[in-house]
């Protein structure tokens, strides 16, 4: 009964992927089919960027591929060669968006805490592109991020706090960038 | 009806305050701990082959060519499990003449549903144990499929169990008499008949596990996302021949439950034995795909409902009929009966009148098994209730929410009981309609409504009231048979650095469980919160209690709570005035520091106190043994359940040429008793509401002729996602129970109980112009435009 | 959901591409934002041995004005439809049916190429590319060729790409300051594929049609012109008896099938609506 082993396929061998994760180099040894995700929450350990569909239905995988934010199921790590990826791990150690978390608690506007990261992502990205958006552009900007825990209006008033806070913040500075 | 004041209003009191959740930091940064994220030493990955058949004989398996796969360690069989497992029934004796096939982890023989598992593959990783499934041949001899309920009624339906000489899995009836009698005296008589289509609860997270048997020990360690974590302890260790002491589960951060994550999945039990039999841990998450067919599914009912009214609008009588498929056999261990049972219970609660007669009928399907989910039958009473309640307004010529006001259960009338034979303790519909009617502005709406129409803008007000049931006791699983526990347990230590540590037995998955405890041991303490460390969801680390489900952690892990927290500060200040020469009575404890009653003046730290006892027991007096670790349970008594209610209200648009609905606003008010977080509360409304709103105009689960799921993707089922949810508008009414100290009741599923229900009205209400009527939930632009004839 | 397991290239130009294809044979696929192919090999309904990825070829990236035409490079991602001036200015039909689109991230990452070489008939892209009569530029083993729209979209998930062919370009005629567009579709949610979806350019003659172009999509097996309504339009203004004869038409332009949750007769009803609403508007902009 026990003949040799099915060889792998030579096709699912690793490749090197050197990224710059979080602002850190790294190189990792992934086969081509494994999905960024799954080479960030495995190999690179970082498991706040979530896998709920993979499909890119559900918004708990995004990461910032080079400043934007992309599904990280929808792509291969092998893509990611060269790129710059910036995870939740990384956006909370740097405090780019500690007003938003600290908004996030304040609210309660998470429960289990599982699509959390990918709202930051997104509320990070809408308030880097428009500073004060409407609570219909809010939710309009988290139509792809499925939070089944808290009805959504409480992390759409969190954001909006936000945008309100940043943009009182900017006005006192006299910044009229945006 | 507000709270008389108690010692916990005290205007420092952590109970009622708005207190952010000490453990959500961690989520917001990325740090949750989900058995997805777990990696263990030595862990493989386990996948399974699924049925494409909803009914089929298994004929043969070929798994040669899957062993032979470079890095698969495990191909297993029906017959591999069952060696080891022992078979599960999903019955229970409270539930007379039910039936339902017995299970094992693999089927030996016979698939019962479209998506079922196989078999198991174990293999290095994931993708490669994928790799192996497209390996496996398997034989199949199709068998006739039953697909719905009405096919599993019909006289000559094939049957989904052949042992078994129908499709019927229970059957159940009330009658609390003179219901024909009220029916030929009624003025006015409303039928109507009612469709619920079946729906998931889609949690974010999905199903996971990673069990890990230790063979040289015998130990069994399940790190398992589920809401009850003793339950599946006790079922691995009878069904595995495990001893209990011997089996550890560990429910670490849960994405999501509500209600799914605390059922018997064959893969799940599949899994346990996977690592029986390598001696080495196995993960297994479900994926998505994989959710849809093999989660518990939910609802599936059609109601036929008959109401009488007197000339003046006064309800005397219901008479229903509720017929529900389950999936192939009733889910382990909690049934796939109970939320028929509750429906039938459910229905007419909130309302005044004493004749009322239903029947239940179950049935099997080839389809996954149905089982409670959030709101458990309340939302197919409430919609059923409130719906023949406005027709009924319509009927007599009143407005919807003065029907409601000259209906219901008048709040000086209690305690009291339903005509199915609940006791209710205290209820205040009559207040809270009066608090919907101001926080909507009821008739501002009216106005602006009439207005709109006038301009072929079609706006729909609908109002559900309900009520919820909460707190059960063990009349709801205990007496038939269950090993699931409706008490629960809390140990609660003072630390010798003085700070407080928390083990209790109800469980955390974002609702803020560990929360609202951390505020009541405070509280009854007398330390600051952040000197409070609670911990849940381990086995081996917390007592055995109920953990979640049916609403209970407040009410019932928060009075274990408060009880073992005065146990402890009793003993607390035993030690205080061996030390102080005062008598304890004398002393209370305040922010950390031990005062006097009289006076208030500080007298010794808290912290002091646990130096004393830990490590100079020496100099308290002789004899003295100071007990600063108390456990103690606290089981429900007197009322069988807490039942709380309240009401909600709906404002939307339907475009009449599309049939989309736009949910414009909604609005509750709501009666859980004593609140502990009033944000928690409200958030868990708002969850519970967009949840109902889901079910009542998007989810559904599709099946085409032959069984299969259509719409079983994340991009096919649809969810309620941000943009189409309303604002929700919350308001409160407390009214605490008197069989606790704490007064507090259950809150969890009063949101989904009755938005469906409400947007249902609201629907109907929008069609009124054109005499359309919608009767099926999911409302989709299908149904809304078929009422209006327009295609 | 884990993809089988696949070789990767990653193609600086096109003729690496190409080449890596042939040197592949029927087995390769090209990937550029990937957002409908990776669920697509994690499902395993499709598993080629080789992925060439043209993520990475810059001549694939540029948004120019050629002439007459607006040329967008096949990698021109969908959110760069929103931002980018020279879509806004001379194609902005395409900006005005971006939105809905999907959602954000996936707008960040999906490209314009791939959408019209998907050719799935719910998409919102390729149904405008065939509204505004684009001509779609194709690099293959044999060298470079051009297809209408027209001639594009053959079948369900079928087109006038050749095994080994590249999408290069889309090249749209320039909007002119004598034209309107108008863009609506129903769907259930947000960013879910709609259950009927519409787009329009007209070229007016004061207030009258001289030529109009309309496609619809979610209505059968391709992007669909609505061909006979268009016949019903030219030469006339948009009164509202113009308006229900159109809408009258259009059962003759589409043959939806029944799908399990919208009957075929509900898809017809749902896009004459629309079609109504979306001619009242450019009604109302003259």
């Amino acid at each position: 009964m026990s003949s040799a082993p099915t060889e792998l396929d030579e096709s699912d061998e690793a490749v090197r992927v050197r990224m710059v994760v979080n602002g850190r180099k790294v190189a990792c040894d992934v086969a081509p089919r494994v999905t960024l995700v799954d080479c960030l929450r495995g190999q690179l350990e970082l498991t706040g960027t979530h896998v709920g569909c993979e499909m890119g239905a559900c918004g708990a995988c995004l990461v910032q591929l080079d400043g934007r934010a992309v599904h990280a199921c929808l792509m291969f790590a092998v893509q990611a060669d060269g790129a710059r990826i910036d995870t939740i791990e990384g956006l909370s150690e740097s405090g780019v968006i500690a007003d938003l978390q600290a908004e996030f608690h304040r609210r309660n506007a998470l429960q289990c805490g599982f699509c959390t990261p990918g709202m930051l992502i997104n509320a990070h990205e809408l308030l880097s592109q428009v500073s004060r958006p409407s609570r219909e552009a809010i939710r309009d900007a988290l139509s792809g991020n499925f939070c089944r825990c808290t009805g959504y209006e409480a992390i759409v008033d969190a954001i909006a706090a936000v945008a309100e806070a940043r943009a009182a913040a900017a006005q006192g500075r006299g910044d009229s960038s945006r | 009806m507000t709270a008389p004041l108690t010692s916990l209003d005290r205007p420092n009191s952590y109970i009622g305050r708005s207190v952010p959740r000490p453990n959500a930091k961690r989520l917001l940064a990325g740090r949750g701990r989900y058995v997805t994220d777990l990696r263990l030493p030595r862990m493989l990955h386990a996948a399974f082959l699924r049925s494409p058949h909803a009914h089929a004989r298994i004929a043969g398996i070929d798994v040669e060519a899957a062993r032979a796969l470079a890095g698969v360690h495990l191909v297993a069989t029906g017959a591999d499990l069952a060696r080891i497992c022992t078979p599960w029934t999903g019955t229970l004796d409270h539930f007379k003449g039910m039936i339902s096939e017995p299970q094992l982890p693999l089927p030996l023989d016979r698939v019962v549903w479209a998506g079922q598992a196989v078999v198991a593959v174990v293999a290095e990783s994931r993708a490669i144990a994928e790799d192996a499934l497209e390996l496996i041949a398997v034989d199949y001899e199709e068998l006739p499929a039953v697909v719905d309920l009405d096919a599993a009624r019909a006289p000559d339906a094939p049957l989904v169990n052949p042992a078994a000489s129908s499709n019927i899995c229970f059957r159940a009836q009330l009658d609390s008499g003179g219901v024909d009698h009220a029916f030929a005296a009624a003025a006015h008589v409303i039928e109507e008949e009612f469709s619920f289509g079946r729906h998931t609860p889609v949690t974010l997270e999905p199903r996971a596990m990673v069990a890990d048997y230790e063979p040289d020990s015998g130990m069994l360690t399940v790190h398992h996302a589920t809401q009850t974590p003793y339950q599946f302890q006790d079922l691995y260790s009878r069904h595995y021949g495990i001893p209990e002491a011997r089996v550890r589960v560990i429910a670490p951060d849960i994405g999501g439950s509500f209600g799914m994550k605390l059922h018997v999945y064959h893969e799940d039990m599949a899994v346990v034995g996977l690592s029986i039999l390598l001696g080495r841990p196995v993960k297994y998450v479900a994926d998505r795909i994989e959710s849809f067919v093999s989660d518990i599914h939910a609802r599936d009912h059609q109601v036929k409902a008959r109401m009488a009214v007197d000339a003046q609008g006064k309800i005397l009588a219901m008479d229903v009929h509720d017929a529900t498929a389950i999936g192939a056999f009733s889910t382990y261990p909690r049934t796939s009966v109970v939320e028929g049972n509750q429906v039938i219970r459910l229905i007419g609660a909130p309302y005044d009148f004493k004749s009322y007669r239903a029947t239940l009928e179950v049935v099997f399907q080839n389809k996954v098994q149905t089982s409670q989910y959030r709101a458990v039958g309340h939302p197919i009473a409430c919609a059923v209730t409130e719906r023949m309640v406005d027709l009924a307004a319509a009927r007599v010529g009143v407005d919807p929410l003065a029907m409601r006001a000259g209906n219901v259960i008048p709040d000086d009338a209690y305690p009291t009981a339903s005509p199915t034979g609940y006791r209710f303790e205290a209820l205040s519909h009559e207040v809270c309609l009066r608090r919907l009617r101001e926080i909507m502005s009821y008739d501002g709406l009216r106005a602006e409504q009439s207005e709109l129409r006038q301009r072929g803008i079609y706006r729909g007000i609908g109002i559900a009231t309900f009520v919820e049931i909460t707190n059960p006791s063990p009349a709801f699983y205990g007496v038939g048979g269950a090993r699931i526990s409706s008490q629960d347990g809390a140990t609660i230590s003072l630390t010798p650095s003085g700070e407080v540590r928390c083990a209790i037995s109800v469980t955390e998955q974002g609702q803020g469980t560990e929360a609202i405890v951390g505020q009541i041991v405070a509280d009854q303490l007398g330390v600051a919160q952040e000197h409070v460390r609670v911990l849940t969801g381990d086995t081996e680390v917390t007592p055995h209690g109920g953990a979640t489900w049916a609403c209970r952690g407040a009410g019932i892990g928060g009075e274990a709570a408060l009880q073992t927290a005065r146990r402890l500060k009793a003993n607390i200040l035993e030690v205080a005035g061996l030390i102080l020469q005062e008598q304890p009575g004398a002393l209370d404890i305040v922010d950390g520091q031990v005062v006097s009653v009289a006076n208030g003046q500080v007298r010794l730290p808290v912290a002091e106190i646990a130096r004393i006892a830990y490590f100079r027991s020496d100099t308290l007096p002789p004899g003295t043994q100071a007990q600063l670790t108390v456990s103690h349970h606290f089981a429900p008594q007197g009322y069988p359940f807490a039942f709380t209610n309240g009401v909600q209200g709906c404002y939307l648009e339907v475009d009449i040429d599309t049939g989309f609905v736009k949910l414009l606003k909604h609005y509750v008010v709501e009666d859980c008793g004593r609140i502990i977080n009033p944000m928690l509360v409200d958030e868990q409304l708002r969850g519970g509401v967009v949840q109902g709103l889901g079910a009542a105009l998007f989810e559904e689960c599709r099946y085409g002729e032959t069984g299969q799921l259509l719409n079983g993707s994340l991009a096919d089922y649809l969810v309620p996602m941000a943009m189409e949810m309303p604002d929700i508008i919350i308001d409160h009414v407390e009214t605490p129970t008197a069989d606790t100290i704490l007064g507090a009741k259950g809150c969890g599923e009063a949101g989904t109980a009755a938005a469906s229900a409400c947007v249902l009205n609201a629907v109907n209400d929008a069609l009124t112009p054109f005499g359309a009527s919608v009767n099926a939930i999911p409302i989709t632009p299908a149904r809304v435009l078929k009422s209006l004839d327009r295609y | 959901m884990k993809a089988r397991a696949f070789s990767y290239f990653r193609a600086g130009t096109i003729d690496e591409a190409l080449a890596a294809h042939a040197d592949a044979g029927d087995d390769a696929r090209f990937i550029a934002g990937g957002q409908s192919l990776v669920p697509a090999l994690a499902l395993r309904l499709q598993a080629p041995r080789i992925l060439i990825d043209i993520n990475h070829i810059d001549e694939l990236r540029s948004v120019r004005r050629e002439g007459e035409w607006l040329r967008l490079g096949a990698l021109t991602r969908h959110c760069e439809m929103l931002t980018e001036p020279l879509v806004a200015e001379f194609a902005p039909l395409l900006r005005a049916a971006a939105p809905f689109v999907a959602h954000p991230a996936i707008r960040n990452r999906g490209t314009l190429g791939g959408s019209v070489a998907l050719a799935d008939p719910a998409s919102e892209f390729p149904a405008m590319v065939l509204a505004l009569d684009a001509e779609i530029e194709i690099a293959g083993p044999s060298g470079r060729r051009c297809v209408k729209a027209s001639d594009f979209f053959i079948d369900l998930f079928e087109t006038a790409l050749a095994p080994g062919e590249l999408l290069v370009a889309i090249r749209v005629p320039l909007f002119r300051s004598n034209q309107r567009i108008a863009f609506d579709e129903l769907a259930r949610r947000r960013g879910d594929y709609a259950l009927v979806g519409c787009g329009m350019i007209a070229t007016l003659d004061r207030d009258r049609i001289a030529d109009i172009s309309i496609a619809l999509f979610s209505v059968g097996n391709v992007p669909t012109r609505a061909r006979s309504v268009e016949a019903v339009l030219v030469g006339s203004s948009l009164d509202a008896g113009r308006i229900a004869a159109a809408q009258a038409a259009l059962s003759a332009d589409l043959a939806p099938a029944d799908s399990d949750d919208v009957p075929a007769a509900m898809r017809v009803h749902l896009a004459r609506v629309l079609l109504g609403r979306l001619l009242g508007r450019l009604g109302e902009v003259r």
